[in-house]
C-alpha cells in the first residue's frame, strides 16, 4: 500500500506528498479569521439573482446535484423511484436536466447502476464506515472496494476526525490515501464533517490535508450530525481549493451536503463558487450539491420564474 | 339604564417563557382593589412554577447576554412604546391599586423604563475601562451579566416600582424570574401582557402571581439563581433570605428608600448591581 | 424500466454560456423627487434672499436630480438667529428626558424610512446601494438611537462636572457620507441640549433635506434644526463668522480645515475638525490572508476609496508579497463597477467631476514617478463619473501616490520587513486618522496599536463604525472625537464647576 500521494504541479511535474508532509500542510495552512470569513460569506449571500441568472443559476443546482437518501430504512423501491426521479426530474418537462449522481448506501449499488446505466446520471457511493468512520481500518478499506466492484461511478468516505483532532495527521493522512487507493479510478469526496471540527482553522487544514491525500472532491458533511453545510464553512473550503489550485494545478472540487434545501440555499452556495474559484467550477465536475428535498424547492423556483406564480408542493412528485 | 353588554374579563395568569400558563397546581386567589371590590382571581404560582420558570430564565439567558448590547436597548425602547399604547389599561389597575395618581404613576414607568433602555449600550464605556498595570500588558475590565435574577417585586408601587426593579436587571443581559406584588398583581399581569407583544424573547422576563410568603424561600435558596433583589421582601423574611441566598453567594440587591417618583430611584449602579467585573490581560509585544 | 428512460438524457444547454448576473435595480420610485428644495429654518421651507437655486446630479449619469436653494448672508444670519433663538426658548431648558425622546423620534422614523433614505443617497452620492442599505441609512438611525441614550444621563459621562450644552453648533457635513455625517454631527449636538445649523456639502444636499423632512415628522421644536444649502466653502464661511454660533463642526479636506480654523481664531468659538487621512494597513506574513486580503479590499474600495480613513497604503511584510499581491489582483478583478443602484454593484461612482479629476492627476503622478499600475479590465459607463480599481506596486514613500489623499479608489503598496519598520513607516505622515493591522498573534496586534499615531486602529478588521466607538484622527486628520462617550465633549462646557 503506497504512502504516497501524487498530485499535478502546476509546472507539469508531479507534487508527491507523504505522510512526513502531513504535519507541515496541516500546521502551515493560513490562520482563518473567523468574523472575517462569516462576513465574506454573509455578504455573498446578499448577491440578487434574478431573472436569467436565476433560472441559469437553477438549471445548473439540478445539474451539479447529488440526490441523495442514506437512511437505514431505503429499501430497493426507495432507491429505484429516487433513481427515476434523478433521470427526470419532472415528468411533464423534458427541459429539466438529470441530476450529477444519485449518493446511497453501499448495499444499494448494484440496483443503482442496473437503473441508471446508459444514462449521465453516475452512482456515488458512501463508504468506509460512514458516518463515523471509525471502523477497522481494513474494514473500511473493504467496504471501499466492494463499492466500486458493484459499480460505483463516486466514492465518498469520511476523513478520521478522531485520529485528526486527536493531532495525529500523519495517521489521518495514510489512511486516506489508503482509501484513495482502495477507490481505483472511482472519483472521490472526502468528507471533512465541518460541523464538528471546532474552528475555520480546522476546516482549512483538513481540507489541505484531503486534498494532499488525493481527493477528487472535498464534501462538507455527513448530514447525519446536527450541523451541516454552512456558507462560511463551504467559502473556507473554497478558498483552501483556490490555493491548492494555484500551488499544485490540480482542481479539487467542493461538496456541499447537509441541510440543504432551499433553492436560495443553493444559489447562495454557486455565488460562493462563482466569486471565490470563477466561472470555470460553474460545473459538477468540480462543484456537487447533496441533497434530497432541495429538488423539488428547485423545481418549484423554476416553474414560478416561468409562470410568475407562487408554487405548492401537491404539484411535483415525491420519489 | 345601565349598558346591556356584558365585558370579558381578563384572565390574569403566569407569565412564562413567553407564554401564559395557568399553575400547575391549578390553584388561583382573589384580588381586591383597594376599597374591597373582587377585581380578578390572579393564578397561586407554586413552587413548580417557580421551578419551571427558573429552568426557563437559566435557557434563555445566553441567548440574550450574546444580543449585541444597542438591540437590547431597542427591545427595551419598544416595549415602552407598547406600555404607552396600553397606558388605559395600566391606569385603571394602578387606579384599583389605589394610587392617587395613576396617571403620573404610567408616565414615570414609561419614562423609567426608557431611561434605562438607553444604558444598555453605556454601562460598559462609564463602569468598564481599561486598567495601567506595571508591565507591558493590556488589561481590561469588562461588566457581564450575572445570570439568573430573581426578583421579588415591591408589594406597593405596583408599576413604577417593578418596572425600577426589572428594568435595570434585564438590560444588561440577565433573565429574571418576577414575584408580582401580592397584594396588587395586575399591572404585572398587564405588563407580561405588553412584554409578550413586544420583541422581548420568550424566558428572558417570566412573572409569577402569587403568595408572597410562600414563594420567596423557594427562590432565595435557588441554587441555579445568581442574584436576587429583596425589595419587596416582608420585613420579618429579610434574614431568612439573607441566609437562604448563602449557599450559592447570590448577589443581593434592594431599592433604596428613597421617593420612586424622583431620579434618585434610577441608577446605573442598580444596573451594575447585578454584574460582574471580568478583567482580561494579554501581553504587549512584537 | 423503458428504453426511453435507459438513453443519454439530451441535456439542452442553459442560454448562457457562463453566468452573468442579471441586472438587479433597486426601485427609484419610493423616492419622491421635488423639482426644487427651500431653506429649512425656524421648522419651516424659506425661500433664500437670494432667489437663486443650484442644481443637484446624480453622478452616476449626470442627470439633474432637483434645484437646491442657494443660501446667502443674510439667509445665514436668519437661521443663526432662529437657532439661537430656540436654544433659549425652547431646547437649553427642556428635560434631557424629553430631549432623549425626540431624538429616539428620529432614529424610529430612519428606520421606518430606511429604503427611501437608502435609495436617494445612492441617487445623489453615487455609493452601491448596497452600503447605503446595509450601512450608511442603518449607522445614522443606530447613531441616533445612542446619543438619545446620552441626553438625560449627561452627568454620569463626566463624573464630578455639572455639563452645559454652548448654544447654537454649525455643522459642516461632507459629501462622502451625506446622512450618515449629518446623523454623527447632529445627534450628539441636539442630545446634549444645543440647537444645531447643518450645511450639507452641496453636491449632495438631498438626504440632508429629507432628514429635516423627518425632523418636522418627529415634531422637533422649531429652530432646533435648520437645514442651510450653499455651493462651495461661501455658505460655510459665513456660517462659522456668525456671532451666534458657539461651536462649529466640520468633516472635509485638510486644506478647508485650516483655513476655517484660521477664520475663526480668537472667536472664542469651539471648533472640532475630522480631515483627511492617507491610513496604513499593515500585514504581515502571519496574518489570517484571505479574511486580510477582503480586509484590505473593503479599506480602499468600499465608499469608492473617498473614505477619510480609507486603508490607502497597503504595506506588506515582503516575505508574502508575491502572494498578496497575486491574490489582490484576482480579487480587484471580481469587483463590479456600475449601476449604484443595482443590488449587485461593489463599486460605484465618484461623486463629482473636480474629485474625478484630481484621482486622475494623482494616478498620472504615479505613473509617471515609476510605479507600477495595475486595473482590472471592467466595462465603464459612457456617462457619469467613473474610475476604475486600481493598485500600485513598485511604490516608495516619497511618491506623490503614497502621500497625498487620493480620496478615490486607488491602492499604494509598498513593503516592510520588521515590526519597527512598519511601524515608522505608517507613521511618516501628516495625517494620523486609521491604521489597519493584519496579523495573527495578539501581542503583536497589541504592540503595533501602541505605537500606530492614529485616532482609529482596525486590528483584523477595517472600517467599522459603531456609535458608541469614538472615532477622530492624530495631527493633521482633526481633533475632536464623534461617537461613544468622547463624543458627548465637543458639544459640552465642563468648566462650568463640580457637579
Amino acid at each position: 500500500m503506497s504512502q504516497t500521494a501524487e498530485t499535478q504541479s502546476g509546472a507539469g511535474g508531479l507534487v508527491r506528498y507523504v505522510p512526513r508532509d502531513a504535519v507541515r500542510l496541516v500546521t502551515r495552512a493560513p490562520a482563518v479569521d473567523a468574523v472575517g470569513l462569516e462576513e465574506r460569506a454573509a455578504s455573498l449571500g446578499k448577491r440578487s439573482i434574478k431573472k436569467a441568472s436565476k433560472l441559469w443559476a437553477l438549471d445548473l443546482a439540478i445539474r451539479c446535484m447529488d440526490l441523495t437518501t442514506l437512511e437505514g430504512v431505503d429499501t430497493v423501491g426507495k432507491v429505484e423511484a429516487m433513481c427515476a426521479k434523478a433521470l427526470r426530474p419532472d415528468p411533464l418537462d423534458a427541459t429539466i436536466p438529470p441530476v450529477a449522481a444519485v449518493c446511497i448506501y453501499a448495499q444499494l449499488v448494484p440496483h443503482a447502476v442496473e437503473q441508471l446505466r446508459g444514462s449521465s446520471v453516475k452512482v456515488a457511493s458512501v463508504a468506509g464506515g460512514f458516518p463515523a468512520g471509525l471502523a477497522p481500518l481494513e474494514a473500511r478499506l473493504a467496504d471501499v472496494r466492494q463499492a466500486v466492484e458493484a459499480g460505483a461511478d463516486e466514492i465518498d468516505i469520511v476523513l478520521n476526525r478522531s485520529l485528526f483532532l486527536g493531532g495525529e495527521y500523519a495517521r489521518a493522512f495514510e489512511e486516506l490515501v489508503a482509501a484513495r487507493e482502495a477507490a481505483g479510478d472511482a472519483h472521490l469526496k472526502i468528507i471533512l464533517e465541518t460541523g464538528e471540527l471546532g474552528s475555520y482553522d480546522r476546516v482549512r487544514q483538513a481540507s489541505v490535508l484531503a486534498m494532499a491525500a488525493g481527493a477528487d472532491f472535498i464534501k462538507t458533511s455527513t448530514g447525519k450530525i446536527g450541523i451541516g453545510a454552512t456558507p462560511p464553512s463551504a467559502l473556507c473550503m473554497m478558498e483552501a481549493a483556490r490555493d491548492f489550485f494555484t500551488e499544485t494545478g490540480r482542481r479539487v472540487g467542493v461538496k456541499v451536503a447537509g441541510g440543504v434545501r432551499a433553492s436560495k440555499q443553493a444559489i447562495q452556495y454557486l455565488v460562493l463558487v462563482y466569486e471565490t474559484l470563477g466561472a470555470e467550477w460553474m460545473t459538477p465536475d468540480r462543484f456537487r450539491i447533496g441533497a434530497s428535498s432541495l429538488l423539488n424547492d428547485v423545481l418549484m423556483q423554476i416553474n414560478k420564474e416561468r409562470t410568475g406564480r407562487y408554487q405548492g408542493p401537491d404539484y411535483f412528485t415525491i420519489d | 339604564m345601565s349598558d346591556p353588554r356584558v365585558p370579558v374579563k381578563r384572565t390574569a395568569k403566569l407569565y412564562i417563557k413567553g407564554e401564559f400558563p395557568r399553575s400547575e397546581s391549578g390553584r388561583s386567589y382573589e384580588v381586591f382593589s383597594h376599597d374591597g371590590r373582587l377585581l380578578a382571581w390572579a393564578a397561586r404560582a407554586s413552587r413548580k412554577d417557580l421551578r419551571d420558570a427558573v429552568k426557563v430564565a437559566r435557557a434563555a439567558q445566553p441567548g440574550w447576554a450574546g444580543r449585541i448590547a444597542s438591540n437590547r436597548g431597542q427591545i427595551l425602547y419598544r416595549v415602552a412604546e407598547l406600555m404607552e399604547g396600553r397606558r388605559a389599561q395600566f391606569e385603571t389597575e394602578l387606579a384599583d391599586a389605589g394610587a392617587s395618581d395613576p396617571r403620573r404613576g404610567v408616565d414615570a414607568a414609561i419614562d423609567r423604563w426608557v431611561w434605562y433602555a438607553g444604558w444598555a449600550d453605556k454601562i460598559a464605556q462609564v463602569l468598564g475601562g481599561t486598567n495601567p498595570v506595571a508591565g507591558p500588558y493590556f488589561n481590561f475590565t469588562i461588566p457581564e451579566p450575572t445570570g439568573v435574577v430573581g426578583i421579588v417585586a415591591p408589594q406597593e408601587q405596583s408599576l413604577l416600582g417593578l418596572v425600577s426593579r426589572l428594568a435595570p436587571a434585564i438590560v444588561s443581559g440577565n433573565t429574571v424570574v418576577v414575584l408580582a406584588s401580592e397584594r396588587a398583581p395586575l399591572p404585572a399581569v398587564s405588563l407580561g401582557e405588553v412584554l409578550a407583544t413586544s420583541d422581548v424573547p420568550g424566558g428572558v422576563v417570566n412573572i409569577l402571581t402569587g403568595l408572597t410568603a410562600e414563594l420567596v424561600p423557594w427562590l432565595a435558596g435557588h441554587m441555579d439563581v445568581n442574584a436576587l433583589d429583596v425589595t419587596g421582601v416582608p420585613e420579618d423574611m429579610q434574614t431568612q433570605v439573607e441566609e437562604l441566598a448563602t449557599e450559592n453567594m447570590k448577589r443581593i440587591s434592594r431599592a433604596r428608600d428613597v421617593d420612586p417618583f424622583s431620579d434618585e430611584a434610577q441608577s446605573p449602579y442598580d444596573v451594575t448591581k447585578l454584574m460582574e467585573f471580568k478583567t482580561v490581560w494579554h501581553p504587549i509585544g512584537a | 424500466m423503458s428504453d426511453i428512460e435507459r438513453t443519454t438524457t439530451r441535456v439542452p444547454e442553459p442560454t448562457m454560456p457562463s453566468w452573468e448576473y442579471a441586472p438587479a435595480p433597486e426601485s427609484k420610485e419610493i423616492v419622491r423627487l421635488r423639482d426644487r428644495y427651500e431653506l429649512f429654518v425656524d421648522g419651516r421651507s424659506i425661500e433664500p434672499k437670494t432667489g437663486r437655486y443650484f442644481e443637484t446630479i446624480d453622478p452616476a449619469t449626470e442627470e439633474p436630480l432637483a434645484e437646491v436653494a442657494e443660501a446667502g448672508e443674510e439667509d445665514v444670519d436668519l437661521a443663526a438667529r432662529a437657532a439661537r433663538e430656540a436654544w433659549e426658548t425652547r431646547w437649553r431648558d427642556l428635560p434631557g428626558k424629553e430631549r432623549a425622546k425626540y431624538l429616539y423620534r428620529i432614529s424610529r422614523a430612519l428606520q421606518e424610512r430606511s429604503r427611501e433614505f437608502a435609495v436617494l443617497e445612492t441617487l445623489n452620492n453615487g455609493k452601491p446601494i448596497k452600503e447605503s442599505r446595509d450601512i450608511d441609512v442603518p449607522l445614522a438611525a443606530a447613531h441616533f438611537f445612542y446619543y438619545a441614550g446620552w441626553a438625560d444621563k449627561l452627568e454620569y459621562a463626566f463624573p464630578g462636572r455639572r455639563p452645559r450644552p454652548l448654544g447654537v453648533a454649525a455643522q459642516i457635513t461632507p459629501w462622502n457620507f451625506p446622512l450618515l455625517m449629518c446623523a454623527w454631527k447632529l445627534a450628539p449636538a441636539l442630545a446634549t441640549g444645543n440647537t444645531a445649523i447643518l450645511k450639507p456639502a452641496s453636491t449632495t444636499p438631498l438626504t440632508a433635506l429629507l432628514l429635516a423632512e423627518v425632523v418636522e415628522q418627529a415634531e422637533l421644536p422649531p429652530g432646533v434644526v435648520n437645514v442651510i444649502t450653499g455651493p462651495g466653502g461661501r455658505t460655510g464661511g459665513w456660517l462659522a463668522a456668525h456671532p451666534d454660533i458657539a461651536k462649529i463642526a466640520f468633516t472635509g479636506s485638510t486644506e478647508i480645515g485650516k483655513v476655517l480654523r484660521r477664520n475663526v481664531a480668537g472667536s472664542g468659538k469651539r471648533l472640532t475638525l475630522e480631515l483627511g487621512g492617507k491610513a496604513a494597513n499593515i500585514i504581515f506574513e502571519d496574518a489570517p490572508i484571505d479574511q486580510a486580503i477582503e480586509g484590505i479590499v473593503n479599506g480602499i474600495f468600499f465608499n469608492q476609496g473617498e473614505v477619510c480613513c480609507a486603508g490607502s497604503r497597503l504595506f506588506v511584510q515582503e516575505s508574502v508579497f508575491d502572494l498578496v499581491v497575486d491574490k489582490l489582483k484576482s480579487r480587484l478583478s471580481t469587483l463590479r463597477v456600475g449601476d449604484p443602484l443595482d443590488k449587485n454593484t461593489d463599486v460605484g461612482a465618484i461623486n463629482n467631476r473636480d474629485q474625478l479629476e484630481k484621482i486622475t492627476e494623482l494616478v498620472q503622478s504615479g505613473i509617471d514617478e515609476g510605479a507600477e499600475i495595475f486595473q482590472p479590465d471592467c466595462v465603464l459607463p459612457d456617462r457619469g463619473f467613473w474610475f476604475r480599481p486600481t493598485l500600485f506596486t513598485n511604490v516608495s514613500q516619497s511618491h506623490r501616490i503614497a502621500r497625498e489623499e487620493i480620496f478615490g479608489p486607488v491602492l499604494s503598496i509598498l513593503t516592510f520587513r520588521t515590526p519597527d519598520e512598519a511601524v515608522e513607516k505608517a507613521n511618516n505622515t501628516e495625517y494620523g486618522l486609521s491604521a489597519g493591522i493584519w496579523t495573527d498573534k495578539g501581542s503583536r496586534i497589541l504592540w503595533m496599536a501602541e505605537r500606530m499615531k492614529a485616532g482609529v486602529v482596525w486590528a483584523n478588521t477595517f472600517n467599522r463604525f459603531d456609535p458608541s466607538s469614538p472615532f477622530g484622527g492624530y495631527k493633521e486628520s482633526g481633533f475632536g472625537r464623534e461617537g461613544g462617550r468622547h463624543g458627548l465633549e465637543p458639544y459640552l462646557d465642563l468648566d462650568g464647576g463640580a457637579a
